[in-house]
């Protein structure tokens, strides 16, 4: 079975239950997006199948083993994550930070093996962030530090990667760069990626497996093409919207009506974008 | 984007030892090496000059020559060893050691709470020993005085695990929680200390504010073993810690994700930070703005890589107290300045100088 399983699971921060008796599956090998408005639950979620949020109840497996039962390293060989926002000490060079990825794979008498210097420095080729490898992380722009960061979990080499809306503070065209090589790793080099996205048309244009979280509840999983119309916007962001095929791309594309209209022209407009 | 060739590829800032048999290795920064030995010449310097400046001025050449036993035949040679051996070699050596365990002591427990603001009596450690060693020298004076440095390492201790104990839910001690526990069992620790220091004998009340203050004023060698004793202990253990404590720093959430076991590292590291600072402490008071300021200088010469920066850190810590007791000794001689009067006002000015340059950027 090569998937990442989450069963009955109820994830709790001390003020309020999040998630109730939830089952979800993450296809391994696959690009999945996390989507919903804010507060549903979907950082939640993603905390509670990477082990950084222990269920009250419930299991989450992966490959069939309860990653709560693996030796921490171990998980972290096959499982990584990248949290929301992430901060790195002032002063530290890309270099440095890239390299923290092969925490997992060291010990008291490996602290750098040949192997953690060849992987590193292959995580900064793929990121293609050689050039500033000597630069203190902190003086780098939002989408060359995110993808610092992306190099770090890459050199931890796991098969899976986690992310906590890594796009989310980027300027769109970083946002379109972070998701391109996110897609990359995945087709290139077969990396599950699992992330929580903002942007409902990215999620639809990059991610091949939508996860749509509502009031901790899944509404709907699937393909884009299959599980995004207008009511699933409807019900799980309260927006009327018209889906069409994106120009580019042919996945769903989702343009809110909203109220404030320029033009009441629209359906010419509509009719005149030939595809 | 195009893929550059690995030779291309700048080389790292680190130098890395491996050996080829034995699966072994490991990194430090590139500047390491050259600033540790600027670092230790330099100390070497000041403790000569300290050695050898005082009331009895004893020539920086005979100096080393005492130390090194090569001088018998000099007329001087009883007066040289007196001086050198009981008086002033033993509290400069314990200058450095306890410069060394501050500094190190501040630096994990910056790495610890992800706050270049922390320092090592973050976790009570000073209001502890303050209050036992207020109590011992003010009001139980019956107590032989030779108990003090126990008496004062206990009272570290025990601060510092009350406030590790009150921070403690579900599971973790948060930095957060333990500085803000930390600073409410501050407020009151310090209370009750106050108390005892006014109500108390002036006499015993001046010598109270000498330990409070921090000095190495007396100390003989046995206090030199006994803070050398921890220090073989605890700091290689520090040294070791290095690399989780790198990973620490980035978050504890990508810690978790990178496999390290978050609450037991950290519980580690406050445990050895801890007992250095209570360790240097207890033999010398409570010194202040070493464990601030050597990690901050240290951070910028070497970076925030704990593999070099513990040890730099070390080094640049005992150098800085070596300097703050010459200095103490020298600016109202013959009178003496306690050294931790001369480290705050060393401290201060960096301070002043932070904020200037906060204001730039």
């Amino acid at each position: 079975m090569s998937e990442l399983n989450a069963r009955n699971l109820t994830l709790a921060y001390e003020s309020a239950t999040i998630i109730t008796d939830l089952t979800v599956t993450v296809p391994l090998g696959a690009v999945t997006a996390l989507v919903g408005p804010n507060g549903c639950g979907k950082s939640t979620l993603l905390r509670g199948i990477s082990r950084l949020l222990k269920p009250r109840t419930g299991a989450v497996t992966l490959s069939a083993q309860d990653i709560w039962k693996l030796p921490t390293k171990e998980l972290a060989k096959r499982l990584g994550i990248l949290p929301q926002g992430p901060v790195a000490p002032e002063g530290l060079t890309v270099h440095e930070l890239v390299a923290q990825g092969r925490y997992p794979h060291q010990s008291w008498f490996q602290q750098w093996s040949a192997e953690d210097e060849r992987v590193t420095r292959d995580a900064l080729e793929i990121t293609g962030i050689v050039e500033f490898a000597d630069r203190p992380v902190d003086t780098l722009s939002g989408g060359q530090r995110q993808r610092a960061w992306i190099a770090m979990t890459l050199a931890q080499d796991s098969e899976v990667i986690l992310l906590d809306e890594p796009t989310t503070f980027l300027d769109l065209a970083y946002q379109i760069d972070v998701l391109d090589l996110l897609h990359d790793l995945n087709r290139s080099r077969g990396k599950t990626i699992v992330m929580v996205l903002h942007d409902l048309n990215h999620a639809c244009r990059y991610a091949d497996h939508l996860i749509a979280v509502k009031n901790g509840q899944i509404v709907a999983e699937g393909k884009p093409d299959e599980v995004v119309n207008e009511s699933l916007v409807r019900e799980v962001f309260g927006l009327e919207c018209h889906v069409m095929p994106d120009p580019i791309t042919a996945t769903p594309m989702v343009i809110p009506i909203g109220r404030a209209h320029k033009s009441v022209q629209q359906p010419a407009a509509f009719a005149e974008m030939s595809i | 984007m195009a893929a550059k060739h690995l030779q291309e590829h700048p080389q790292p800032a680190w130098i890395t030892f491996r050996l080829r048999r034995i699966p072994f290795s490991y990194r430090i920064d590139r500047r390491a090496p050259l600033v540790a030995l600027i670092i230790v010449l330099f100390t070497v310097g000041t403790l000569i000059v300290s050695v050898s400046y005082g009331e009895y001025n004893i020539p920086p050449v005979e100096v080393v020559r005492t130390v090194l036993n090569a001088n018998i035949d000099h007329p001087d040679y009883e007066n040289f060893r007196l001086v050198v051996h009981t008086f002033r070699l033993p509290r400069i050596v314990l200058a450095f050691l306890v410069g060394a365990a501050l500094a190190v002591s501040g630096a994990l427990m910056q790495g610890i709470t992800r706050n270049a603001l922390a320092d090592p009596y973050l976790l009570g450690v000073s209001g502890g020993a303050a209050l036992t060693a207020v109590t011992l020298i003010v009001w139980l004076k019956t107590i032989p005085i030779s108990t003090l440095p126990f008496a004062a390492f206990a009272g570290a201790l025990l601060a510092a695990g009350a406030i590790y104990l009150f921070a403690w839910k579900n599971g973790s001690s948060t930095p957060i929680r333990l500085i803000l526990i930390g600073i409410a069992i501050e407020s009151i620790v310090g209370a009750f200390t106050t108390v005892m220091l006014l109500f108390g004998d002036i006499t015993d009340v001046q010598q109270a504010y000498v330990w409070l203050m921090g000095s190495v004023y007396g100390r003989n060698w046995e206090h030199v073993h006994a803070l050398g004793a921890w220090l073989l202990v605890l700091l290689p253990v520090a040294f070791l810690l290095a690399r989780q404590l790198n990973t620490l720093n980035l978050g504890e959430d990508t810690a978790k994700g990178l496999g390290l076991r978050v609450e037991r590292q950290r519980g580690l590291l406050m445990i050895v930070s801890v007992a250095l600072a209570a360790a240097a402490v207890s033999v010398a008071g409570t010194i202040g703005f070493v464990g601030l300021v050597a990690p901050h200088i240290t951070r910028r010469l070497v970076g925030p890589s704990h593999e070099g920066l513990l040890p730099i850190c070390a080094l640049f810590g005992g150098a800085l107290v070596v300097l703050a007791d010459l200095i103490g000794r020298w600016a109202i001689a013959p009178s003496e300045l306690p050294v931790g009067i001369v480290t705050a006002m060393i401290g201060a000015p960096y301070f002043l100088f932070l904020l200037y340059r906060s204001r730039i950027r």
